[in-house]
């Protein structure tokens, strides 16, 4: 445990040596914070009422809480682990007495919580100031909606994780992230809350664990989610944390098994 | 072979698709040795390694490394283990090297206090601390290669495995490097095996040398007798002061070659038998001596005499 809480200072610490990235986020996020907010009311006012439970305030706490996650969850995956499965630098991983899934997630953490604190927070922050929006009913939405935002990060993390993983039998795996990135964008409810999608797409998006990547979250924290739902919003999201972590321990274990690091 | 060897290997072997990385390989090695593993590029030291450390699987045969399966066992293998691959990194990169120290500190489930003991220690014996703020991506190789080894022997492991630890660094690194091990396995005992192309760790660092060809083993044995059995011996290169008669009455040393009516003469000798100083102070109690280079035998040349020896190419 203190092993993993040390890796997660070290995530911590290794991307906070980049600032530049972190303000550029800031504003970046910000300002399509703006763009979606316009968008989001521009249609809830041609729609004169709420849309799929979403009125003005919650649609406005949607887009921010979406841009304030943005950083800290990582849809748009890494590549750290395919890149040291490719030069063979994943040999080094298993050369140490830990689990490589655990140091990899526990960096990952870290990673994460540099980002909320250094993109999330102001992102928030600045659309609380300028927006009317929702913010969390109680407290008990503001403690399920902390214990959320962790699970999205692990379960994003884990999808990625086995996603970096095939490189252990594919030379290439940028078409896979591209797919990966695309669909996970569309379906965790980024661009547009998952209940406005038509029922087809929301079917699918519900058996996948994209939402469980943010728009759980972001429903608990913008109170669209309360009561007993908030218990079964996490539980998808507990559900697909063991699920995604379960399959790449498989996919580690056969990887590893394939292991022809030639040379070096 | 006993018991309690740290590294049993029985008929290992290794196949990549349709070559043989390592035949048959049959070896082991007790606490406390000090093991040269060398051959050519290819010869299948690197893919010995990595099965000894339970990275690759074996195709078939037998490994116990401080007598457990490394493949089953990765993680109390590793406890026991210490590592340094001269290519690649086990430090954190963005991060300052103090840091690298702490986390692995934390990985092997060592306390804060033995942590800071032995990073202090081995930071002090390796002459490193200036660098300690400094973020590994800033270090020079000889500085990013102490500090490899500081890493790979942070936890006080029984085996350290070095492949090519040496490679690239300028005389002065590789030096400072090879005082630093020999010290430490004095005081520590540390098993020690070690790949590597400079017959200079050898002889520094190792008393027991495993010759690898063609992924079997040519030679297990002593450095002399290593040197006995290719004939791979020193060469003093003697420049004198006027022509000589041959120097055919040197005690342990044989004439190889005179040139310019013996202004130079070129005399092998074997560093067992004698010295460079007795050879010197016979020639020149008799002839004027103006210069003088000594070649080292090379490791190449060395393996490649064993292969020969050994009906290869």
């Amino acid at each position: 445990m203190r092993t993993f809480w040390l890796l997660v200072r070290a995530g911590f610490r290794r991307h906070s040596t980049y600032r530049l990235a972190l303000l550029a986020g800031v504003t970046t996020n910000s300002v399509f914070g703006f763009i979606r907010a316009s968008v989001l009311l521009a249609a809830l006012a041609s729609a004169g009422s709420a849309i799929g439970g979403y009125d003005a305030p919650t649609a406005l706490a949607f887009v921010w809480w979406g841009q304030a996650l943005l950083g800290t969850v990582n849809l748009w995956g890494f590549a750290e682990v395919k890149d040291r499965v490719r030069t063979g630098d994943i040999a080094v991983d298993f050369l140490r007495p830990v689990d490589p899934q655990m140091a990899y997630l526990a960096g990952d953490l870290g990673r994460a919580g540099i980002n909320l604190v250094g993109r999330g927070v102001p992102a928030i922050l600045l659309g609380g100031l300028l927006f009317d929006l929702a913010w969390p009913p109680s407290a008990l939405s503001w403690v399920a909606g902390a214990v959320s935002v962790v699970l999205a990060v692990v379960v994003a993390f884990a999808g990625n994780f086995v996603i970096n993983l095939l490189a252990f039998w594919l030379v290439e795996i940028r078409g896979i992230t591209l797919l990966w990135m695309i669909t996970g964008g569309l379906l965790c409810g980024l661009y547009l809350p998952v209940p406005w999608f038509p029922t087809w797409l929301r079917t699918i998006a519900n058996w996948s664990p994209f939402p469980s990547m943010l728009q759980n979250p972001i429903d608990i924290l913008a109170g669209r989610v309360v009561g007993t739902d908030i218990a079964s919003a996490v539980a998808v999201q507990v559900f697909w944390a063991v699920a995604l972590l379960g399959l790449g321990q498989l996919v580690l274990r056969a990887g590893r098994r394939r292991l022809e690091v030639q040379g070096g | 072979m006993s018991a309690d060897s740290i590294i049993e290997t029985r008929e290992l072997v290794r196949d990549f698709r349709k070559t043989r990385a390592v035949d048959r390989m049959t070896f082991s090695v007790e606490p406390g040795e000090a093991v040269g593993y060398i051959g050519a590029n290819g010869a299948g030291k690197s893919t010995t390694i990595k099965m000894l450390t339970g990275i690759l699987k074996p195709t078939s045969g037998h490994v116990r490394t401080c007598g457990l399966d490394p493949m089953r066992r990765r993680v109390e293998v590793a406890r026991r283990l210490g590592v340094v691959f001269g290519q690649r990194s086990q430090l954190w990169w963005d991060l300052p090297l103090r840091d690298s120290f702490t986390i692995l500190g934390a990985i092997h489930r060592m306390d804060d206090g033995s942590t800071r003991a032995r990073t202090d220690l081995l930071v002090e014996q390796l002459e490193m601390g200036p660098q300690l703020g400094t973020p590994v991506r800033s270090l020079s190789l000889g500085q990013r290669m102490r500090a490899e080894i500081a890493a790979a022997l942070l936890h006080s492991p029984e085996l350290l495995i070095l492949d090519e630890p040496t490679i690239g660094l300028d005389v002065l690194s590789k030096q400072r490097l090879r005082e630093f091990l020999v010290a430490e396995r004095h005081e520590q005992g540390t098993t020690l095996l070690l790949t590597t192309h400079d017959m200079g760790d050898i002889e520094r660092l190792c008393d027991r040398v495993l010759v690898v060809d063609h992924g079997r083993l040519a030679f297990d044995g002593t450095l002399t007798g290593l040197a006995g059995t290719v004939g791979a011996q020193r060469i003093l290169v003697l420049d004198l002061a006027g022509p000589t008669p041959d120097l055919c009455d040197v005690p342990g040393a044989t004439l190889v070659q005179s040139e310019s009516d013996g202004l130079r003469q070129r005399l092998s000798f074997d560093s067992a038998a004698t010295t460079v100083a007795a050879v010197l102070a016979h020639v020149s109690s008799r002839h004027e001596v103006r210069d003088l280079t000594i070649e080292e035998p090379d490791i190449e040349d060395v393996v490649r005499r064993i292969y020969a020896a050994s009906g290869r190419d």
